[in-house]
């Protein structure tokens, strides 16, 4: 496979996200592909950025403010008993 | 195409039959996450908790019309989201997403520093590549994801809103496109510069 035009770093690092949301051009994915082979660097920093969002996905595990839960609650049963 | 998963199918019975146990079940699941869509559109904490508590007399009231054609949390997270957009172009609070689409022109995902100049035998690539992350034991893991929502929160508001739904939601692309009205395009530059600040934040702190 011969590729005409290689990226450099500067560019995988800009489109990463589109290559994430399977957004890259046939051509452009295989050059990107290519360059994670040969590039600890890049390789590197794809498996952080697919560490991020992970993490990412993580942080809403939270609960309503008890006093809004109450409110909604007590509307919940004013509904039913109608 | 949305299915109704079976937990959610499950819930809204309990719902409709008045089940108090249904209620809790639904406050666990998504209730933080009503909240956290209505925080998008209006500016403070308590306008966006009266955004969640008007969102819910809507809710009942829809319930016993909902067909299950979205999924439970697209459902609810909508009515919230037009509830509070209501309320803010009430107050005249809100900007539209699609004006706030070029936040951040020009920014680049990375440092340039840290790149080869263009003299050099391999211009553009890692000066300064990423170091490995080592593995962190639990304690540490909340406070990464204290780092993540920090980050979250600094960001501008369009890209905060992008990476809330996609990566914090788990909205898909068209589901934010249509909630937040952004081409294809928009909805994936936000993302790009949202995600490239919030591993750069995770970054430092790995240091």
């Amino acid at each position: 496979m011969r590729l005409d035009r290689e990226l450099a770093c500067n560019e995988m690092v800009e489109l990463v996200t589109a290559y994430l949301e399977d957004a890259l051009a046939p051509v452009d994915r295989e050059r990107f592909e290519e360059h994670l082979v040969f590039c600890d660097g890049c390789d590197r920093y794809l498996e952080q950025m697919r560490a991020t969002i992970v993490a990412t996905g993580r942080i809403d595990r939270g609960h309503l403010p008890a006093e809004l839960e109450e409110r909604l609650l007590e509307a919940f049963r004013g509904w039913r008993a109608s | 195409m949305h299915v109704l998963s079976p937990e959610d199918a499950r819930l809204v019975d309990g719902l409709r039959a008045g089940d108090d146990a249904a209620f809790a079940a639904l406050m666990r699941m998504y209730g933080a996450g009503m909240l956290r869509v209505a925080q998008m559109f209006v500016s403070s904490r308590t306008d966006a908790e009266e955004v969640v508590s008007d969102a819910w007399v809507a809710v009942l009231r829809g319930i016993g019309r909902f067909e299950g054609r979205s999924s439970l949390k697209t459902w609810l997270y909508r009515i919230v989201a037009n509830t509070a957009k209501t309320r803010g172009v009430r107050e005249a609070r809100t900007v539209p997403f699609s004006a706030l689409a070029a936040e951040g022109e020009g920014e680049l995902a990375v440092d340039p520093d840290r790149f080869i100049g263009s003299g050099d035998r391999f211009p553009g690539h890692w000066g300064a590549p990423p170091q490995a992350w080592a593995p962190e034991p639990e304690l540490l893991e909340s406070e990464a994801l204290d780092v993540i929502e920090r980050a979250i929160q600094q960001l501008p508001p369009a890209q905060r809103a992008v990476i809330t739904m996609r990566d914090v939601q788990g909205f898909t692309a068209e589901e934010v496109r249509n909630a937040l009205d952004l081409s294809e395009t928009n909805q994936r530059v936000l993302l790009h510069r949202a995600r490239s600040k919030v591993r750069n934040a995770l970054e430092e702190y790995m240091r």
